[in-house]
């Protein structure tokens, strides 16, 4: 059975698809899996080195990167073809190697009110969701929700929480928290349906400054537990 | 200082062309939500067409000119006047310092653009104007404009004299209305939808729900129905997306959505029909959508551009 799955995530075939008349997307999976995303940042790398003239920007999530193009430049057979050759140019060890950064996290208390309801429907002690949380290394598989969110997986499969039933209006920048598989940190004040877990003094996203993310998508993160 | 905001009802932010080059990290392009006026305004006072103009929509807008400039003014659904005179849209005015300019919000339509000779000049964050309310940055302080706000404006591409009084002929604009029918490029999820949900989407009207504003337009009308899944793992989107969630009404997603979503997308509206959508009435308009190609809706978008080029100067 476990062979028989790999072998068809193997022969997915990638598409490439219209959105619009400005934007392309090609999909190389159907499902978040590290490998598939792995490939998407090796295509996007590979984009956005080749500097194409007309291609406006890329933006790589789980298993697609979307492609914004100039349509006064390009036909969408044109950009089509251009990305048809690219897929086939995809090294993936060649990619940029990703960058790795610690993340300190205080759990629990005030900015981690979910953490021991969490605790509780998994049937885990509060410091074993801290252990389980803290000790995975995180790949950025994408970014968006607000400028500089990173979505990150995978989760320990012990951990996996559905969605708050009851979304909360206002969440702080810098909370951490987790859904289904993935673990992700508040990066601007805003609505936001996660658990929340703990919290970050990190500054994930500042617009004034000259590196304004902390993240870039395809980084690899590592959560460090500090006692308060 | 060229310009003052002396009485304000409406929204009125300053958009350049959009935020490029950080939808990767989830930054939303913003930038003006009708892109064909926010261009013809540039163009009608000599600017380039990413320059930062002021956008108004769903009121009032008077500004006084603290120098002497060349403004325009287009967009859909405002009076213009200048100092003692009512002028029509789509023109430009050589505006004395001391005088007011003011936008009336009329009936139909939604929004308008007030482009300076030179640009509104205002800090740029990450490589643009643009505002982004939710953020709270770009524009001034990342906020919509307030009686009292007071505008530098670039240097003039040539005399004033050369930029004032040219108008954009009627033939050249798109034909708004406040019920238009709209283009789309179905797909890319259109397969998440019964066959019976496709044919409804293409011949039903909708209509612009009083919730829409910058960041979506959404549609109520007959729900669209999923095959199984209303949900799929995220990815990029863009502006005149449609994504459809599980109560099966359709959101328009606009400027400011943010760059990824999980709902599938029925379709996407043609870029030049984009401008038509964007002036609809929100609890007012009711559109129509109709299935085009990637190939018919680039060339029209290609001729709705070039119609910019048939700025015609005052006899």
């Amino acid at each position: 059975m476990f062979t028989r799955k790999r072998k068809q995530k193997m022969h997915f075939k990638p598409r490439i698809v219209a959105l619009g008349d400005s934007s392309i997307l090609i999909q190389l999976g159907e499902e978040i899996d590290l490998a598939v995303n792995r490939r998407v940042h090796a295509l996007a790398s590979l984009v956005e080195t080749s500097a194409i003239a007309g291609v406006i920007e890329t933006v790589p999530a789980y298993a697609t990167l979307l492609v914004h193009y100039d349509p006064l430049v390009f036909s969408f057979a044109q950009i089509k073809n251009i990305l048809r050759e690219k897929l086939t140019q995809i090294q993936e060890n060649e990619s940029r190697k990703p960058l790795q950064v610690e993340v300190p996290v205080r759990y629990g208390g005030e900015l981690g009110p979910d953490l021991e309801s969490v605790a509780a429907h998994l049937s885990l002690r509060v410091e074993d969701v801290i252990r389980i949380h803290s000790e995975n290394i995180y790949t950025v598989y994408m970014m968006g929700f607000t400028p500089g969110y990173p979505y990150m997986g995978k989760l320990d499969d012990v951990l996996i929480m559905p969605r708050l039933e009851t979304p909360r209006t206002r969440v702080p920048a810098g909370t951490v928290a987790i859904a289904g598989s993935q673990t992700g940190i508040y990066s601007i004040e805003s609505p936001g349906g996660w658990n929340l877990i703990g919290w970050t003094p990190l500054k994930l996203f500042d617009p004034n400054s000259d590196s304004p993310f902390l993240f870039s998508p395809g980084d690899e993160v590592k959560f460090i537990v500090k006692r308060p | 200082m060229t310009l003052e905001v002396v009485e304000l009802s409406g929204l009125a932010t300053i958009q350049d062309s959009g935020r490029i080059g950080w939808r990767k990290f989830g930054v939303p392009v913003s930038g003006p939500m009708d892109v064909f006026v926010f261009r013809a305004a540039n163009k009608l006072v000599g600017n380039d067409s990413n320059c930062a103009a002021i956008e108004i929509g769903l009121g009032d807008i008077t500004m006084r000119a603290l120098r002497d400039c060349v403004v325009a003014v287009a967009g859909v659904g405002y009076s213009v006047s200048i100092y003692i005179w009512e002028f029509p849209l789509w023109s430009s005015y050589y505006v004395r310092a001391g005088w007011t300019i003011r936008l009336n919000k009329l009936d139909s339509g939604m929004w308008a653009y007030l482009a300076v000779s030179g640009g509104v000049q205002t800090q740029q964050i990450l490589d643009s104007q643009s505002t982004y309310l939710r953020g709270h940055f770009g524009g001034l302080d990342g906020r919509q404009l307030q009686v009292g706000d007071v505008m530098k404006s670039g240097t003039s591409s040539r005399s004033l004299h050369d930029l004032a009084a040219r108008t954009l002929p009627e033939a050249a604009r798109p034909l708004y209305s406040d019920n238009p029918i709209i283009d789309v490029i179905m797909g890319p999820q259109e397969k998440y939808f019964t066959d019976e949900s496709i044919a409804t989407f293409l011949s039903s009207e909708y209509s612009v729900s009083n919730t829409s504003d910058r960041m979506g337009y959404r549609l109520e009308g007959v729900a669209l129905k999923h095959r199984s899944k209303a949900e799929l793992i995220s990815e990029g989107m863009t502006m005149g997306a449609i994504q459809v969630p599980s109560n099966g009404q359709p959101i328009a997603i606009m400027a400011d959505s943010p760059t990824t979503g999980g709902y599938p997308k029925i379709g996407t509206v043609a870029s030049a029909d984009l401008p038509l959508l964007a002036q609809c009435v929100p609890g007012r308009s009711e559109i129509r959508f109709r299935e085009t190609t990637v190939v018919k809706a680039q060339k029209k978008y290609r001729e709705l551009i070039d119609g910019l080029g048939k700025i015609e100067d005052a006899d």
